[in-house]
């Protein structure tokens, strides 16, 4: 009698359940972590996706809430991509283990991780413990931001959408190499920019820019945090001061989501400029596209060093 | 009708766990060989430097003399073995208590809580495993310890084990992830105190993914034992818990969740004595997106219902509590909390409470906590204490929960 009932409480769940509707033939719906990705997806699929990103583009990554409204795109995803090397690891796990969608689990075909094909930095060797703050033991995951990685995630992502769609793979093969000769044609117009400029030395707020300033010759010379994820200390910021001032140096690139405060007293200590850069699609309005992004920052920060009369 | 119910829900049920038996039957034993059925990800690796393949183990040195095997040890898989290694960690929970409480629920000056270790992994293609085992001073358990197939049809997801019952919210929190160093009186009184409903069973619960909300429905089937609040001498007398969980998005800074709440089971006074219990809980939150990591706002309040059968009679007794949190700083948290509720074999008695409190964070990993405390215990006790909390994590990165 009781156990009937409890099998007819589950029987009930089930009736309630009507069959799943069978998936509309139409764009084929990408769901990524960051406004990145979406962007460089959208200039691969074409017409023939419909990307949405879970972050915004002036959001840390790190630090996203695992919001049940996130669970509704995932359940919807024909194919999640992320940026990966644990930039998720705290919000993302838990929001695909509840989706309901077998096909974007870990390992499952509809399932990216963009970070697999570019060119990480900043892996560490040897031992690391939390006492380096909060480390990243795959490296560091803002690589995006290097155009050569993004020309990476490019073909990464044409081969996904290929594999979904084989009949559509000559329309993102020729998607994907517009966007990557686009891309070349930015990156020598950024690289000619930046010049004159090589070897700046900069300080930034957090570990965000390594791929950057390889690319365009900035010479990071150190961190408003004194460890990744560990909010700026008096001592610290006094050893940023003085050694911004030993190296003369002028610029300190912060990103949108992080408190100013402190930038702006080491700013009026060493006379140099803080600029909020956005490491992202999105980060700012007229920021709509992944080569938007570099001609953005290029600007700020050339315009930067021209104004401090930064090296 | 029902029974086609019946037969559906078999259907479903084992048409779910099919695959996870062939493919546990066919499971090749460990071999040195990589598998071919999962090679490596292709990797064009244009120039990274993926990080440098670990040495091959050896015997430690000392263990030759031994009369030991010395060389290189055999590795298992691709790399090592180790790479298949649930992710773990410990949480230790450390709480010391200054002030007069002559209760009976006073806690000691100092107490190592509770320290949990986690150990959580995938399965296999269609399920993960979490455990978390509690050790506390005067007991050890598997405070949870389930499997959760992600991938079943139809929007299910069905979990197996020993769990934390989807009953409101506080419920379904482990100590180390409550707002407070303590259980709200609501919890204490009507819904079986720090275990709560904790039991073993199996959680079958649904997505309805519509345009409006995220809405979901759980039933769960426990064994009917969770201490201070159910008991099943016999077979037949299982715990039921049942919720219908919404949420919505206001703005992109602001969201509402919301749910009600259903448990019942047989209670200690005897076979035929039952205690149902209805819950209802709401939180608002605000976290600016541009500044996640400085400031956040969580509104949130729980309601209990008990009808608890006794040899004279029902008794109906209601709780409840009211909770505000506040970032001001990366670092730093306040919060407020009013307590009340009635004792669930007599509703006459009263418990109030009302407590302050302020967090503060060294980093993600550790947290230090106090909590002033007033409580008014219905025996006309009152108690004034500074509760104090030391909380922190080894090992890996767990991911937090919304």
């Amino acid at each position: 009698m009781r156990t009937r009932s409890a099998v007819l409480a589950l029987g009930a769940l089930l009736a309630a359940s009507f069959p799943a509707t069978a998936r509309a033939a139409g764009p084929l719906n990408v769901v990524t972590t960051t406004e990145d990705l979406a962007a460089i997806a959208r200039e691969v699929g074409g017409e023939k996706i419909k990307a949405e990103s879970l972050s915004r583009g002036y959001q840390d990554p790190h630090f996203v809430e695992a919001k049940p409204s996130f669970v509704l795109k995932l359940n919807k995803a024909d194919l999640l991509i992320a940026v990966g090397r644990e930039l998720e690891i705290g919000w993302l796990p838990p929001l695909i283990t509840q989706s309901r969608n077998a096909r974007i689990q870990p390992g499952g075909d509809r399932y990216l991780d963009a970070s697999l094909t570019a060119r990480i930095l900043e892996i560490p060797t040897g031992q690391i413990t939390r006492a380096m703050g909060d480390v990243h033991p795959a490296g560091n995951p803002h690589y995006w931001l290097d155009p050569e990685n993004g020309k990476r995630i490019a073909k990464a992502i044409e081969g996904k959408l290929a594999a979904i769609t084989p009949g559509d793979a000559a329309y993102f093969a020729q998607h994907e190499e517009d966007f990557e000769k686009r891309v070349s044609d930015g990156e020598k117009r950024w690289l000619a920019i930046m010049a004159p400029y090589k070897g700046t030395k900069v300080v930034t707020y957090h570990r965000s820019w390594p791929n950057f300033a390889e690319r365009f010759g900035l010479d990071v010379i150190g961190y408003v945090e004194p460890k990744p994820g560990i909010p700026p200390s008096p001592s610290h910021t006094l050893e940023v001061i003085q050694a911004m001032k030993r190296q003369n140096v002028k610029i300190i690139l912060v990103e949108p989501y992080f408190d100013t405060k402190t930038p702006n007293s080491i700013a009026r200590e060493t006379g140099a400029k803080v600029l909020v850069m956005p490491p992202s699609v999105g980060g700012e309005k007229e920021i709509t596209d992944y080569i938007k992004l570099f001609d953005y920052d290029i600007k700020l920060l050339v315009d930067a060093i021209k104004e401090t009369g930064a090296k | 009708m029902r029974s086609r119910d019946v037969q559906i829900a078999v259907l479903a049920v084992s048409l779910a766990v099919s695959p996870v038996l062939r493919a546990q039957s066919s499971a090749p034993a460990p071999s040195p060989v990589p598998d071919a059925q999962n090679p490596p990800p292709p990797e064009p690796s244009p120039s990274p430097e993926p990080p440098a393949a670990p040495p091959p183990t050896e015997v430690p040195p000392g263990a030759a003399g031994a009369g030991g095997p010395s060389g290189p040890l055999p590795v298992y898989g691709p790399a090592s073995s180790k790479v298949f290694n649930p992710d773990m960690a410990v949480i230790g929970d450390f709480l010391g208590a200054i002030g007069k409480n002559d209760s009976d629920r006073a806690t000691p000056a100092l107490e190592m809580h509770e320290t949990e270790a986690s150990f959580q992994a995938i399965v296999d293609p269609y399920a993960r495993a979490d455990f978390f085992l509690v050790f506390a001073p005067d007991e050890v358990g598997v405070e949870e310890g389930f499997i959760t197939f992600t991938s079943l049809p139809a929007n299910f997801l069905v979990k197996v084990g020993k769990m934390r019952g989807s009953f409101g919210k506080v419920n379904q929190m482990h100590n180390h992830v409550m707002p407070w160093t303590d259980r709200p009186l609501v919890t204490q009184n009507l819904v079986g105190g720090e275990e709560g409903i904790s039991d073993a069973g199996v959680s079958v619960s649904r997505l309805f993914p519509n345009e409006v909300l995220f809405l979901e429905a759980t039933a769960e089937v426990y064994r009917g034992e969770s201490p201070e609040l159910f008991r099943a001498p016999t077979r037949g007398d299982l715990t039921y818990v049942g919720r219908l969980r919404g949420y919505r998005d206001l703005t992109e800074s602001t969201n509402l969740d919301f749910g009600g709440s259903f448990a019942q089971g047989h209670n200690d006074v005897g076979p035929p004595f039952k205690t149902r219990l209805w819950g209802a809980d709401l939180a608002f939150r605000y976290r600016p997106l541009r500044r996640a990591i400085y400031r956040r706002l969580i509104l949130r309040t729980e309601l209990v219902w008990s009808r608890k059968e006794l040899e004279a009679g029902p008794v109906k007794a209601f709780g409840a509590y009211v909770s505000g949190e506040y970032q001001f700083a990366q670092r730093w948290f306040a919060g407020v909390r009013l307590d009340r509720s009635d004792r669930a074999d007599d509703a006459s008695l009263q418990d109030k409470g009302v407590s302050a409190l302020l967090t503060y964070w060294p980093s993600e990993f550790s947290q230090i906590r106090g909590q002033y405390r007033y409580t008014k215990y219905a025996e006309d006790i009152k108690a004034n204490e500074l509760l104090f909390q030391v909380q922190f994590s080894i090992g890996a990165h767990g991911a937090h929960t919304f």
